[in-house]
């Protein structure tokens, strides 16, 4: 809409709309000198249960453990035993063979689809480790290493990405939309950002019943821009839920960089400022920090003291999923120009400098999830894989709409079975 | 003819109204640089520029919402909602304020915007990939629903729908986005390429809002559809030889009812065809319109053919998606009755 002249405005500055843009696009060499990493051991670390404005000045800052060198140093340092450490390693390693293993399935045609969490390993299986077998964890897609670090059977995860015979949600859900509340591994959803109030709301109902146990939520940071991230935030702070809740920042929401999500202007830890919730950046490829920094914020919400933001600062190294093709929309290498590091290689580094690991053991133990995660895979396998699934237990597609079947939908699974004789020339249960 | 496959249609009918028209702004998640995850937008940033063409944050109560302020201060917003499972963040807006705006403020304000997004299933999407809303948005007043069945009708109806002063929701069946898909799961589906209607051409044209369109002529049953289920009826109709009419709707609301009706009282005998879960579903407005309507004409109950009354499951896609046999099946009894 132009002024026309005769309007009084006409000499008023022209506003301009600001649309954010990554510095590098495909083509564009990579390049993260703009991301300022503040030395590891360089961030204060205030009481756990401080005000929660003591903590606001780490929104800013990256709370870092691991050195250059692969060395500990600083307050955040966790101290951990060189075995809970291995068992970290371990499970990153794991997941990691996991990953690669059921992306080939899905290139072979076995399941639909499938999501990585290449690069983003600690951010799970450390956070799995700092909290409590029975807290409650409220994940996002990517957060498969949950479920690995927390003992939850592979078998059982493949068998729910091939939708087959094994799978406890009797095909219903997406591969990778785990659900097992006996690990305390709460149902992923496909709608983006549901969780984040869940936790919460799990969280308040362990204060209301006077429980001991706490809850975590995970979140990508660009879901944070759902109106479910504010809603959770303003129900923990109001009612100082014993909850953390994690932004899981990995730079790229599909082919949308940090900044459509609002990273221009302030870091994703800041939300916690305005909330008047205890709130941190981290550096979410260095497992020791991880780790710290959800035992800080447990240790915080188990004493009564409040919810805690945690922004886990790292790097989507491979594309959203199975669907996606990231050469369209950033720059080739940008994973390996990733100026924070493998989260895998920083904590081998790590064990390897205290003299507790060193190269051929950790050969052997690639070998050993290999050989794991093949194992695993074979024994799905054996259970069927997604082509030719859909005709085995059809009638189980109507149950669990309800606790009773009503009678419109035990006409509908009779009409099914019904198609499905017509289709396959014998019957279906 | 340049022959255009749905994308490619959708993709047109932007680009020729952006062209056109400089109130026109095109966002939602993905859309800008990249041109959205189905590619409907490709381009259109690098031809128009950021301020008309831009990714949003993943928030489709901020998408509509902030469209409610372009529509209010003059601009004609086209938004992407990326899957229409994911509308519900965004329908209090659509609902509450996008619907009813011009008739709560006397026509003072109006809301001429598109809500495009792709919907339906048949793409192993799951149960939050594979859902057909329409309903939910037809039981609102104030709003237009549109579903097109071809490319050729999908440029001409988003350009009409962009034309339009009201607010639409333009419904993709994303199904059939690379090819006509009749049913039969496991045959290989043909590209839009080697089907007449993908002949799009060029530049502007229009598919009036609210008129159907006879796709099969026939006598002896009128078979309504929309979307996907239009290629599963058609085929259905053929492969049973029966001489149906077989009518796509395009249009859900308002609804051309007087094609409807002349065909029915021509046949005697009706079939209504969704994809969505059963209860409460558009079809069942459609039925009660033709009992209404054309009682005294009807030989037959009107029989109806639609999705389970369960969330949509990915292992049990072509047992939940209404194919050849289902329709087969209510076929023979809506002209055995
Ligand atoms: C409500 C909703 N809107 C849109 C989508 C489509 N979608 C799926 S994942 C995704 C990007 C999420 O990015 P982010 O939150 O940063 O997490 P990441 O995938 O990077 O881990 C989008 C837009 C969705 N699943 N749900």
């Amino acid at each position: 809409m132009d002024i026309p002249s005769s309007d009084p405005r006409r000499n008023a500055p022209r506003l301009a709309l600001h649309v954010p843009e990554p510095a590098y696009r495909p083509g564009d060499a990579p390049d993260f000198s703009n991301v300022t990493v503040p030395p590891a051991g360089s961030a204060p670390r205030p009481d756990s249960s401080a005000p929660a404005r003591d903590t606001h000045p780490l929104v800013d800052h990256l709370v870092r453990v691991l050195d250059e060198d692969g060395r500990a140093v600083g307050p955040w340092d966790p101290r951990l035993s060189p075995d809970t450490m291995r068992k970290m390693l371990a499970d990153m390693v794991t997941v990691r063979v996991f990953d690669d293993r059921m992306y080939r399935a899905q290139r072979q045609g076995k399941t639909s689809f499938y999501m990585k969490c290449t690069g983003e390993e600690a951010i799970a299986v450390a956070a799995a480790t700092a909290l409590d077998s029975e807290d409650m964890c409220f994940p996002t897609y990517r957060q498969q290493g949950l479920l690995v670090a927390r003992g939850y059977p592979l078998v059982d995860m493949m068998c729910q990405i091939y939708s087959n015979a094994g799978d406890k949600l009797h095909g219903r859900q997406l591969p990778i939309m785990y659900s097992d509340k006996p690990h305390g591994f709460f149902s992923i959803s496909g709608n983006l950002g549901t969780q984040y109030p869940q936790a919460v709301g799990w969280a308040m109902a362990s204060a209301i019943k006077g429980d001991s146990r706490i809850a975590m939520g995970w979140i990508g940071e660009g879901a944070t821009a759902e109106g479910d991230f504010h809603s959770a935030l303003t129900f923990a702070a109001v009612y100082q839920a014993p909850v953390i809740l994690a932004v899981v920042n990995n730079q790229w929401a599909i082919s949308s960089f940090s900044g459509i999500a609002g990273s221009e202007q302030a870091t994703f830890a800041a939300r916690a400022v305005g909330y008047g919730v205890a709130g941190m950046r981290v550096d979410g490829n260095d497992a020791l920090a991880v780790y710290a920094a959800v035992r800080w914020a447990s240790e915080r919400a188990r004493a009564n003291a409040g919810p805690t933001l945690i922004e886990f600062f790292t790097y989507r190294a491979e594309g959203h999923s199975t669907s996606d093709d990231p050469t369209g929309y950033r720059p080739a290498g940008e994973a390996q120009a990733w100026p924070l590091g493998d989260p895998v290689e920083r904590l081998k580094a790590h064990l390897i400098g205290l003299g507790e690991w060193d190269e051929e053991r950790h050969a052997a133990l690639v070998k050993q999830a290999d050989a794991g995660v093949r194992a695993a895979q074979k024994a799905a396998e054996a259970q069927g894989i997604l082509p030719g699934q859909g005709f085995d237990r059809i009638g189980s597609m109507f149950e669990d709409v309800y606790a009773d079947t009503p009678w419109h939908l035990a006409e509908q699974r009779d009409t099914a079975l019904g198609e499905a004789r017509t289709y396959l020339g014998r019957d279906a249960s | 003819m340049p022959t255009r496959n749905m994308i490619e249609a959708i993709n047109d009918a932007h680009r020729v109204m952006m062209a056109r028209d400089p109130d026109i702004v095109v966002f939602g998640e993905d859309v800008g640089y990249f041109g959205g995850v189905f590619r409907a937008t490709a381009g259109l940033q690098q031809e128009f520029g950021k301020e008309r063409c831009f990714d949003a944050p993943i928030s489709e109560g901020g998408i509509v919402g902030t469209a409610v302020g372009m529509a209010a201060y003059g601009l004609k917003p086209v938004i992407e909602i990326q899957f229409a499972d994911y509308i519900y963040p965004g329908y209090d807006q659509i609902v509450s304020e996008v619907a009813r705006m011009r008739y709560r403020t006397a026509g003072e304000w109006t809301m001429p915007m598109v809500i495009r997004s792709p919907y339906g299933g048949g793409i192993f999407g799951g149960q939050t990939h594979s859902q057909s809303p329409e309903a939910l948005f037809t039981h609102v007043a104030g709003l237009k629903v549109v579903i097109p069945s071809t490319p050729h009708d999908a440029k001409g109806l988003l350009i009409a729908a962009i034309e339009d002063p009201d607010p639409v929701l333009f419904f993709e069946p994303k199904r059939i986005y690379n090819g006509p898909f009749d049913g039969h799961h496991d045959k290989p589906v043909k590209p839009w390429s080697k089907h007449a209607d993908s002949e799009v051409p060029d530049g502007h044209y229009t598919v009036p809002l609210g008129k159907a369109r006879i796709v099969r002529p026939g006598n002896d049953l009128t078979v309504l559809a929309y979307g996907t289920m239009v290629h599963v009826a058609l085929a259905a109709v053929e492969e049973n030889g029966i001489d149906a009419e077989v009518i796509d709707l395009r249009t859900l609301l308002p609804l051309d009812i007087d094609t409807i009706e002349e065909s029915v009282r021509k046949t005697g005998r009706c079939l209504v065809v969704q994809e969505a879960t059963r209860t409460s579903g558009f079809v069942s407005e459609l039925v009660t319109l033709v009992q209404e309507r054309c009682f005294y004409h009807l030989e037959a109950p009107v029989g109806r053919v639609t999705g389970w009354d369960t969330p949509y499951p990915h292992a049990y896609e072509w047992i939940y998606f209404p194919g050849p046999i289902r329709m087969k099946q209510a076929l023979e009894k809506v002209m055995a009755d």
